[in-house]
């Protein structure tokens, strides 16, 4: 599936009125049987993708949000095997949401590049975005994602030139991810003008869906990158509201506010995760 | 590449947009050049000249021969540029700008005055008799970067980055630090500048060097307490890099080692190499030849590559790097990361780290808080694997071990990094013959550790 699952996802949302949303996740935080019951909570919510963060000991792209919720997750003691098998039991639980992995290069480099990407693609992931691997450096990657159809996600920024928004867009594969604001991630009030630029000078460029993410965190901001962009991506937000929810409601309230981030009302997931059925690597 | 310049018989000559390093006299009419603009490469660009009447004309003839770093920033395997793409543009702009100003007589010259009338530049190379005698075996000579204005190396990179920073119309300067001594540096620089300066600083290192933060405030930098991650100097080059991802457009980011995504390890690289320069001429000057051994200590690396870096060339010339041994390689405590790290990518760079078998950043430990740090530059990586240079770890008690016995022999108190230096040469002096001649780097001095030390070693003071 790879590639085609995202594919298949944008081609339905820009039919519909309603923008794409993706969700961003820490996987592990806070723990992982959360998480592989929130992934498919938060689909039936209204999330038409999600994005699993691999946690990273020194994640310089996060804002204090996610840094919290990437700590924590290490802290749990959680391997990047262990985000590749969650994403595994996910797969069959949400068959048509593509499934991205979020992370910094090291782990992946670590794992081996090879076997990541082989990895990726037996585990079902359709996606991967390194958020310290610019177009220059992606190239091993790049390499084995492509022979494996899985989509290796380009970040731009305001602050990209023209040359290296026509050489990331040339080389995209699924969508191409604009960031919104130059800053760390995190909740913002608004969503920046810049942001909204970005996506007019990357549209030039292709016919590639585009998200739009980093500080966007409320449904009006859904709403107005909608009326420019394909989809787009709320990550702090998400992780805040699991931060400060008890662990008892944590999956009621994340539901709740993704189904408010897609104008919806919460519905009862299809495929549901049964607790028990993910074992860690480490504990295999 | 052509020039023209009077007929030295060795020597650096200026031509061709950049300084040239000239061996003359072995050749008659025709000499050797090299090209040093922004340093010696390593088996980097070579040609001939020639010459009439005392005057010169310069032609460089053969290619680029494996120079590094190359265009992308990489020595070999190592280096690189793996930032988030809103810092690529900054990244690209400072490449320009500081290729700009390699070759610019009125930066260079600015800088060589500062240098020379600020900073205090040449600093001595002193030949340490008592120590070498103490310990019989090769001649021992320190180049005495304490000396140098702030007490340690790091000046030399902080004003040429600040000059620079203020020619691309930058006046907000961050820059992180471990033991305050680059934090010290950059807040002198911009003092003097009139630069704006802010210093990140782990809260752990804030607690350990509490002299130099204040020493920052009377200099008026703002100093921010990080307490994300271990609270030391990874975490606050993590949150320097935060800051710098969300002001690009106006602040540079003043790093104090050479290490970091392209250009930084190179552009580091050349601010120190003026240490490397100045040595091979005074030990030229007081032996009539090259030293057989050039030791530094290794942290990030930048005393050590400045160091080596004009002596690479020489194969004669051996190379070794002191790295943090902390409490021993096997208690898992230590910053030895050349010597038990493995390759993987962090600020920017690929390079050796300390990781966990998942590709974890491991926490570095040292008594030294400059060496404390998981990850090296770049270019020691290169060197490392290439059999250029070696590595040795000296353990924290070691390295007290150098500290007094540079105390006691010389009257001279060490920084604890430069400390590590002075044990690897203490262990290597007497193996050799009365003819060796070793250089280390004594990259500063110790008045900062002296509250360090005293507890090391439960002393009150």
């Amino acid at each position: 599936m790879g590639r085609e699952r995202i594919e298949r996802m944008f081609a339905g949302v820009r039919e519909r009125e309603r923008p794409g949303l993706i969700v961003f996740l820490t996987a592990g935080f806070p723990d992982m049987e959360a998480t592989l019951e929130l992934v498919p909570a938060l689909v039936a919510a209204g999330a038409d993708a999600v994005e699993l963060g691999v946690p990273f000991s020194d994640p310089l792209a996060e804002g204090p949000t996610i840094q919290q919720s990437s700590f924590l997750a290490l802290q749990n003691g959680v391997t990047t095997a262990d985000c590749l098998q969650a994403a595994e039991t996910l797969r069959p639980l949400i068959p048509d949401a593509p499934l991205v992995l979020m992370g910094y290069y090291n782990p992946v480099f670590s794992y081996g590049v090879a076997p990541f990407a082989a990895r990726c693609r037996s585990a079902g992931v359709d996606g991967i975005i390194a958020v310290d691997l610019p177009g220059a450096e992606s190239g091993p990657l790049a390499a084995q994602c492509q022979s494996r159809d899985i989509s290796l996600i380009p970040l731009l920024a305001p602050t990209s030139t023209a040359a290296s928004i026509a050489e990331s867009c040339r080389a995209a594969s699924g969508f191409v991810y604009c960031v919104s604001v130059t800053g760390v991630t995190g909740a913002r009030t608004e969503v920046s003008g810049r942001g909204l630029e970005l996506v007019g000078r990357v549209r030039a460029h292709t016919a590639l869906p585009l998200a739009v993410g980093f500080g966007i965190s409320a449904p009006e901001h859904v709403a107005e990158v909608g009326s420019v962009a394909d989809a787009a991506v709320v990550g702090s937000a998400l992780v805040r509201v699991m931060l400060d929810s008890p662990r008892d409601q944590l999956v009621e309230r994340a539901s709740a506010f993704v189904a408010s981030l897609a104008g919806r009302t919460p519905q009862p997931a299809p495929g549901q995760y049964i607790p028990g059925q993910y074992t860690s690597e480490a504990s295999r | 590449m052509l020039g023209a310049w009077l007929c030295a018989p060795t020597g650096l000559v200026f031509g061709g947009g950049g300084w040239f390093w000239v061996w003359w006299r072995w050749f008659g009419w025709f000499g050797v050049v090299m090209d040093v603009r922004g340093g010696v490469e390593w088996g980097g660009q070579w040609g001939l000249v020639g010459g009439i009447f005392g005057l010169g004309v310069l032609v460089m003839v053969g290619g680029r021969m494996g120079v590094f770093p190359d265009e992308r920033g990489r020595f070999g395997d190592f280096g690189g540029m793996f930032v988030p793409e809103t810092l690529m543009a900054a990244v690209a702009e400072l490449d320009d700008a500081y290729n700009g100003v390699k070759g610019s007589e009125g930066f260079q010259g600015r800088l060589a005055g500062l240098l020379a009338s600020y900073v205090g530049r040449p600093t001595p190379l002193y030949y340490a008799e008592n120590l070498s005698r103490h310990l019989g075996g090769a001649r021992i000579y320190l180049k005495r970067e304490d000396l140098a204005h702030t007490g340690a190396h790091k000046i030399n990179n902080a004003l040429g980055q600040a000059l620079l920073a203020q020619s691309m119309g930058k006046r907000r300067i961050i820059a992180e630090t471990g033991a305050g001594q680059h934090g010290v540096a950059a807040a002198t620089a911009c003092a003097m500048l009139g630069l704006e300066c802010i210093v990140y600083m782990g809260e752990e290192d804030i607690r350990r060097q509490s002299l130099n933060v204040y020493r920052m405030r009377l200099l008026e930098a703002e100093v921010v307490s990080v307490t994300s991650g271990t609270r030391t100097l990874k975490d606050a080059i993590n949150e320097a890099i935060r800051d710098w991802v969300t002001n690009v457009e106006t602040t540079h980011y003043l790093i104090g080692s050479v290490v970091g995504p392209h250009p930084y390890p190179v552009m580091v690289r050349d601010f120190q190499c003026v240490i490397g320069w100045e040595a091979r001429a005074q030990i030229l000057a007081a032996e009539g030849r090259l030293p057989d051994y050039v030791m530094a200590c290794v942290g990030g690396g930048s005393n050590a590559i400045g160091t080596f870096h004009p002596f690479v060339g020489d194969e004669d010339v051996r190379l070794v790097g002191l790295e943090a041994g902390g409490k021993g390689l096997e208690s898992g405590e230590h910053s030895a990361t050349l010597t038990a790290g493995r390759p993987g990518v962090l600020h920017g760079a690929m390079t050796y780290l300390l990781q966990d078998a998942d590709g974890q950043v491991s926490p570095a430990h040292s008594i030294s808080a400059g060496l404390d740090y998981p990850g090296v530059g770049p270019e020691h990586s290169y060197l490392k694997d290439s059999g250029r240079a070696e590595y040795r770890e000296v353990t924290d008690g070691q390295a007290l071990e150098g500290f007094h016995l540079l105390c006691r022999t010389e009257g001279i108190i060490p920084a604890l990094e430069s400390a590590h230096a002075v044990y690897g040469a203490a262990q290597l002096a007497p193996a050799l013959g009365g003819d060796a001649v070793i250089l280390v780097c004594l990259s500063g001095r110790g008045d900062k550790d002296i509250g360090i030390v005293a507890g090391a070693e439960d002393v009150e003071i």
